[in-house]
């Protein structure tokens, strides 16, 4: 059995409730964060995430699925990041039309395999939007004083597609570009190797991989070689969810 | 639920096509991939399905055993519980009627737990997968089910949300109870029927 599920997800987190947008701001020109105010505020687990519906003036609703980047807390408060997407229906809302003020239905927080408790060895390694679970993680870890749990490795296109790019660097954190590295940058832009992520393996680690199909079944392969065990890794793939 | 949101008036429904349950969309030509475990590599040699539990007789089939058995096909819709779904596509395998006859559930078996190769679980009552309702399918779309989509062989139960249709399914386990599997015991609902939108427990 290699997949150990937590009893984390309570009927009660499933209600729905109308959150107010607090502040929004971009993290990239296709990355925009929410903060919300939740009337009923609900503890989460990093890696956990929401759901968010609309709905028209007929009844007509959409709703999709946006993991929490804020570390857990006792504001009241979460943070979404919600990459645009092109054909996204829900994604082009928040960027086209979404302002402070403005009250949103939500539900979570949801799942309970994604999930890093807070106080295990954790290497992360998120492609594109897939950092945005794992920047709670690393949120977590870093006010908690257990930086040194964590490793996180974030592949980006180029470093105009970085998300948290203010607030990531740190001796825990190695990005990658896989088309477009920054002038005099060490590595040239490339996807992921096995180079990459030989330097963050040490023993009794838990894997949690995210981002695109592509992405994490590269970067599970690239674990499995370096003989890490396939059942400590956790995968989060984000399809197209619009 | 809450009034409408400020702002939004949906953009897809002058074209909605009724096959569609509510708030679900077409993904066309896209094929989403959601698993929560590194995608494994089941060799056809080593891959077995087994019926087992509150059954007169377990049984387990090989590659080459299930596939001299009946054939049967699915042709019709899936629905991701993330709200993609996808029209018109045709699934071949064998019917789970076939293999439960085989088996001979007990009478006091209600529910079923679907297990995967990785561990993966899932759980279903009885009466959805039986009466023409499920399958072990091998292709899609007259293609080998690639192992991203579960392959070499998943179940399948399409008129459930398709968490339900356990991709590198290893076999059907019978009970007297229900039995929340991998998702279940992660909020997601036990039953999972699309056009009631049972996503989550309590919906």
């Amino acid at each position: 059995m290699t997949l150990t599920p937590g009893d984390t997800t309570h009927r009660r987190t499933l209600r729905w409730q109308s959150a107010r947008v607090l502040a929004v701001h971009d993290e990239t020109p296709r990355a925009r964060t929410l903060r919300l105010g939740l009337p009923e505020p609900r503890r989460h687990l990093a890696g956990q995430h929401y759901v968010l519906r609309l709905t028209a003036p007929d009844g007509y609703t959409a709703s999709r699925s946006y993991s929490i980047a804020s570390a857990p807390d006792d504001t009241g408060e979460i943070e979404l990041t919600i990459e645009r997407l092109d054909d996204g229906e829900v994604s082009q809302y928040v960027h086209e039309v979404v302002v402070p003020g403005d009250e949103l239905e939500v539900r979570g927080p949801i799942g309970g395999f994604f999930v890093w408790p807070g106080h295990t060895p954790a290497l992360l390694i998120g492609g594109g939007s897939g950092v945005v679970p794992l920047m709670s993680m690393l949120r977590l870890a870093r006010r908690g004083g257990r930086a040194d749990l964590v490793r996180l490795l974030v592949s980006a296109r180029s470093p105009e597609d970085l998300y948290y790019a203010g607030e990531l660097p740190g001796p825990e954190t190695t990005v990658i570009y896989t088309r477009r590295a920054p002038a005099g940058a060490a590595r040239s832009a490339g996807r992921i190797t096995a180079a990459d992520v030989a330097p963050l393996l040490r023993g009794e680690q838990e894997a949690y991989l995210c981002g695109s199909t592509g992405f994490a079944d590269a970067a599970s392969a690239q674990l499995v070689a370096a003989g890490f065990p396939v059942e400590k890794i956790k995968v989060e793939r984000f399809g197209p969810s619009g | 639920m809450a009034g409408p949101t400020r702002g939004f008036f949906g953009r897809n429904r002058a074209a909605r096509d009724p096959r569609l349950p509510p708030g679900q969309y077409d993904a066309r030509d896209d094929w989403p991939v959601l698993h929560a475990e590194a995608t494994p590599r089941i060799s056809s040699d080593r891959w077995t399905f087994t019926i087992e539990g509150l059954v007169e007789q377990e049984v387990s089939w090989t590659w080459a055993e299930i596939h001299a058995l009946p054939a049967s096909r699915y042709s019709g819709d899936i629905h991701c519980v993330t709200t993609w779904s996808k029209l018109g596509m045709t699934f071949d395998g064998v019917s789970v009627d076939t293999l439960l006859a085989a088996a001979r559930p007990l009478p006091s078996a209600t529910h079923v737990v679907a297990v995967s190769h990785t561990g993966y679980t899932t759980n279903l009552p009885l009466a959805d997968v039986t009466g023409g309702r499920a399958w072990v399918v091998w292709d899609a779309d007259g293609q080998p089910l690639t192992v991203e989509h579960g392959g070499p062989a998943r179940l399948l139960v399409p008129h459930l949300y398709f968490w339900k249709s356990a991709k590198w399914v290893s076999g059907l386990r019978l009970l007297d109870h229900d039995e929340p599997g991998f998702w279940e015991r992660n909020g997601y609902h036990d039953r999972g029927d699309p056009w009631a939108e049972q996503r989550y427990q309590g919906d």
